[in-house]
């Protein structure tokens, strides 16, 4: 449980922070929070040979609103999520979903950056920020880039970032008066890998019908999954019963769990069902 | 050995600077090179919460983070945390309650407790267990530990509401 030696570098500018990866001639890591990656160096899944601490990088910090959508930066840590009053109110989603991140003091350090470039498909905010058809800010050699949610996350632990690049900040469209969010898991204890999650957005007409929605998933498939037809089928319509019995037999298409021991897959899609009902109850209760 | 770093933080109140390997966690660095024993190693992974201490005020694990990491900040173990008071009444109710067996657990228990008391106000039995979350006890079960907690928030509070009453 002691990590292979590396070299360690602080630096305080993403040029820095990239001449070093570059330097490293690719066997190098990123840390930040490292609630993930000093985990997995401990247990010599990973074994860089530099690590570059980006912890003290200025621009990769900070909540803002530019425009109409809310810039947050990296390093932001899981605790502020529930702290941060631009976040209260601009992305109240991802506040919600911050008390099923890990454990208190995990929140204290790790960041969202690190959460959506390891892309754990059992992780809650790549799931949030799917849902809320969020962007990612990318940093590297070449300049910078934004790439939608929809391109981002490809596949188990794997994302639209090259070797070398940063994440330097997602970007998330800020809500509206007329959208209700929710957010729930079903986990074995509380702080534990999430059997099924579901981060669900819908933006609700004067009538009370659905005029666009993000919903997605957690743990059901390779990466954070996106419920498309379920999606479809609640646009146009009220939050009621009929339309909730709709979605849940929309969403079979949408997810293919794997099969694994603990939890067969006729089993997540059963309670990624369930999910899916209890959460847009809770949207249709708030209109 | 050529790839020790200098490292300078404050550790309980006092400045301290060693030479460390980049991979020493924070933890290891507390109980070896500081001989603050304190602070204990379970799973090494973040997961049973016996080797939380503070950083910045606030409780995260020694065993994820790197004492390079922590250069430059301010580090407070459950020796510093005791020792200047702050939860002198909480360890009365540990004891009273008989919140401990073996003791392992215990200091991430005080430190994560040390957050919630912070907040002041009673917070409920379920959000003392919510905020317990990552700390395992093997021995006695969380029990007797929620009720030390839930009893000190209650005394601080009465004392506060107390002090704030007009005479």
């Amino acid at each position: 449980m002691k990590a292979r030696a590396f070299k360690y570098e602080r630096v305080s500018t993403i040029a820095q922070a990239l001449a070093a990866h570059a330097a490293a001639d690719g066997d190098a890591a990123f840390i930040a929070g490292g609630q993930s990656l000093i985990p997995s160096l401990a247990l010599r899944l990973q074994a860089p040979g530099v690590l570059i601490d980006i912890a003290h990088i200025d621009a990769l910090r900070g909540v803002s609103v530019e425009g109409d959508a809310l810039r947050i930066g990296a390093l932001t840590r899981h605790a502020e999520m529930l702290e941060n009053p631009l976040i209260a109110r601009h992305a109240p989603l991802l506040a919600l979903a911050a008390p099923f991140v890990a454990h208190p003091a995990i929140r204290n350090r790790g960041t969202i950056g690190g959460s959506v470039a390891l892309a754990d498909p059992a992780a809650e905010f790549p799931t949030v920020l799917l849902a809320l058809r969020a962007r990612f800010e990318i940093v590297g050699a070449g300049g910078a880039r934004m790439v939608e949610a929809d391109d981002f996350f490809r596949d188990l632990f794997e994302t639209a970032l090259e070797p070398g690049e940063l994440l330097a900040a997602v970007h998330v469209p800020c809500a509206r008066d007329t959208d209700r969010c929710a957010f729930d898991e079903l986990a074995v204890r509380r702080g534990d890998y999430g059997l099924v999650g579901c981060a669900a957005r819908v933006g609700l007409d004067s009538a009370g019908r659905v005029t666009d929605a993000g919903i997605a998933f957690l743990s059901v498939g390779p990466k954070p999954t996106r419920a498309t037809s379920v999606e479809r089928t609640l646009i146009g319509g009220a939050l009621d019963e009929a339309a909730i019995r709709s979605a849940q037999a929309a969403l079979d298409s949408d997810i293919d769990p794997p099969e694994d021991d603990r939890t067969p897959a006729t089993m997540r899609r059963r309670l990624a069902r369930v999910l899916l009902g209890r959460t847009l109850q809770r949207l249709g209760g708030a209109a | 050995m050529s790839d020790m770093i200098p490292v300078v933080l404050n550790v309980n109140g006092a400045n301290v600077a060693r030479l460390v390997e980049p991979r020493t966690t924070l933890a290891d660095f507390l109980r070896e090179d500081l001989q603050l024993t304190g602070t204990h190693l379970g799973c090494e992974m973040g997961a049973c919460g016996a080797c939380l201490v503070l950083i910045e005020d606030r409780p995260v694990h020694a065993c994820l983070t790197l004492a390079v990491q922590a250069a430059g900040g301010r580090v407070e173990t459950i020796e510093g945390i005791t020792e200047r008071g702050a939860l002198a009444d909480l360890q009365d109710a540990f004891h009273q309650r008989n919140a401990l067996q073996c003791g392992y657990c215990t200091p991430g228990m005080l430190v994560s407790a040390y957050a919630i008391l912070q907040r002041g106000g009673v917070p409920s039995r379920e959000e003392i267990r919510d905020a317990l979350s990552g700390n395992y006890c093997r021995c006695t079960g969380y029990e007797a530990i929620v009720d030390a907690i839930e009893t000190t928030a209650k005394a601080r509070d009465g004392a506060c509401t107390r002090e704030t009453q007009p005479a």
